[in-house]
């Protein structure tokens, strides 16, 4: 059932590299990680590229293939005609370290950025009391392998170098809509949000949910309802008015 | 791999790199990503012909009590006779404009503004980006972080005026159950027509993203609020096809408009049923 298959695999680093021609087996049932592992095995030995859990949930195989952002991991043979050539590249927006390997140090940065929960000052950790409903939005965010296929997709960055100081990226903009929804976060996120997370870049084009593994509706749920909550604390003369009439914010209830 | 429970480490953060891989193509796709942009460019394109050419036309808006959705509410003296919502012209005779280019800021603010014509116009006109991991062709990109387009803000304001359209086109489709005699308890294809114009619009509001918020989204404790919880799940399930509602609720407009015009041409003439 096998077959002799075409391959393009990116070589070089950050001084230069270019797509290397490949032809090698491959079997029934295989995804693309399995093939650049056999090409390490045969013919390219110093090959790099990063995987841990060949199961989708680590999130270390992310590459680009046929120019698509997607872990390798995932992606079965079987999506492809056996005379196409399958191209795979690093991931665009970050510093290549070698061959298939990039710095994602970028997104480390970002989450730092992010100020961490912060619950009322008068309660101890064990005495959190919280309703599945109101955490339930917030556990489709957590489902994130930090695969980072959203980071890098994201036009903001991926086109526009100069953009990454400004921007967190739809993974921690994701990170800030779901401390903003948290019940017991008293933090203010969203002028954060707007101010030092960028969320203003995000022109709502969905790439970032367009190529999460995790199929999370990144857009939909994180980053449009998060641009809302902004709009209420910075652009709503109404809601501003109410909760300076009912001096509390009324997005605190 | 949950990045919240990483503490500000003691190194600083690192520089960003410009060091990436050198690539030349500009994508690597290898699928037709440029016929989803196309298309959309296509459809919007055509409508905005559409529309900006019936909204100028000034005439065959009203026929057999039938309103065209372009055209109403019809706020000025030179509505013809009986198309004003009860005589209500609160512009009187001084709009010498088209009684459609009074009102239709609105709807097209109201889709301007919307989060997924945003996604589409950014994607198919501004090629910001054309497509996911294709290059966009421009050297700057400021997003919506300023003047305009941070006006985009703006869209739930469009929504709740959107919301007194809805109603009154509804009601446009409930004084089409009156005949040309304008004598209640009739029925015509015409009737079934606005009707269902008005329901798409409808389903495209309810499923508006900044309904979505206003009725719950916005809220932090859910179990403090079961009946705006409740609601808010079943926007939330309309909300998934906003992108659906948003383009059938635009050709319903187009196709109601055309069947108004083409009754009041003579063209075809309206089937009443009873
Ligand atoms: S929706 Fe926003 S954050 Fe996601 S890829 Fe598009 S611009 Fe980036
Ligand atoms: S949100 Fe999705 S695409 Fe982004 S890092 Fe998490 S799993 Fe990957
Ligand atoms: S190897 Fe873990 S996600 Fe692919
Ligand atoms: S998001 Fe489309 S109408 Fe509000």
């Amino acid at each position: 059932m096998g077959y002799k298959g075409k391959f393009k695999v990116w070589r070089g680093d950050a001084s230069g590299g270019d797509l290397n021609d490949f032809e090698v087996e491959v079997n029934e049932g295989e995804v693309v990680l399995d093939v650049i592992h056999r090409l390490q095995a045969t013919q390219a030995p110093d090959m790099a590229c990063r995987w841990n859990c060949k199961a989708g949930k680590c999130g270390s195989c992310s590459a680009e293939i046929n120019g698509k952002p997607r872990l390798m991991c995932m992606t079965r043979m079987s999506t492809f005609e056996e005379g196409e050539t399958v191209t795979v590249t690093p991931l665009r927006t970050f510093p290549v370290i070698k061959d298939l390997v990039t710095d994602v140090g970028f997104n480390y940065t970002k989450a730092r950025e992010v100020k961490s929960f912060t619950p009322p000052a008068d309660l101890k950790p064990g005495e959190y009391r919280m309703q599945q409903i109101d955490v339930e939005r917030s556990q489709e965010f957590r489902k994130c392998i930090e695969c980072y296929l959203c980071q890098n997709t994201c036009h903001a960055v991926r086109d526009h170098e100069e953009n990454k100081e400004n921007f967190a990226g739809p993974r921690y903009l994701m990170r800030v809509a779901e401390l903003d929804m948290h019940p017991l976060d008293t933090a203010d996120r969203k002028k954060a949000a707007q101010e030092e997370h960028g969320l203003g870049y995000c022109n709502i084009t969905k790439c970032c949910t367009e190529v999460c593994p995790e199929h999370i509706r990144i857009t939909d749920n994180a980053l449009i309802p998060l641009k809302e909550r902004v709009v209420d604390k910075k652009y709503d003369p109404l809601v501003w008015l109410g909760s300076k009439i009912r001096r509390r914010s009324s997005t605190d209830a | 791999m949950a990045t919240d429970t990483i503490a500000p480490g003691p190194e600083a953060p690192a520089p960003l790199s410009p060091a990436r891989a050198k690539i030349e193509q500009k994508t690597l796709r290898t699928d037709r990503w440029w016929l989803s942009p196309l298309l959309t460019l296509l459809v919007l394109v055509a409508f905005i012909f559409y529309a900006t050419f019936r909204a100028f036309e000034d005439a065959y808006y009203y026929a057999d009590g039938l309103i065209s959705p372009f055209y109403s509410p019809c706020l000025s003296t030179k509505c013809v006779p009986d198309s004003s919502l009860g005589g209500f012209t609160p512009f009187g005779d001084w709009a010498k404009v088209s009684p459609a280019l009074l009102i239709l800021i609105f709807p097209l603010g109201f889709r301007m503004t919307c989060y997924y014509y945003r996604k589409a116009y950014y994607r198919a006109f501004w090629q910001s980006p054309p497509a996911c991991a294709v290059a966009e062709p421009h050297g700057k990109y400021t997003g919506e972080t300023r003047f305009p387009l941070i006006l985009n803000n703006a869209h739930r304001y469009f929504f709740y005026v959107g919301l007194i359209f809805n109603v009154i086109l509804t009601w446009d489709g409930i004084l089409a159950f009156r005949n040309a005699q304008g004598e209640w308890g009739h029925m015509s294809l015409g009737t079934l027509v606005l009707l269902a114009n008005a329901t798409l619009l409808w389903l495209y509001s309810l499923s508006c993203h900044s309904c979505r918020h206003a009725i719950g989204g916005r809220l932090k404790h859910f179990s403090k609020h079961p009946l705006r919880y409740k609601s808010w799940t079943l926007v939330s399930k309309l909300n998934h096809k906003h992108m659906l509602f948003a383009w059938i609720s635009l050709f319903g407009v187009a196709l109601a408009d055309a069947y108004v015009a083409l009754v009041s041409h003579g063209t075809f003439s309206n089937p009443t049923f009873f």
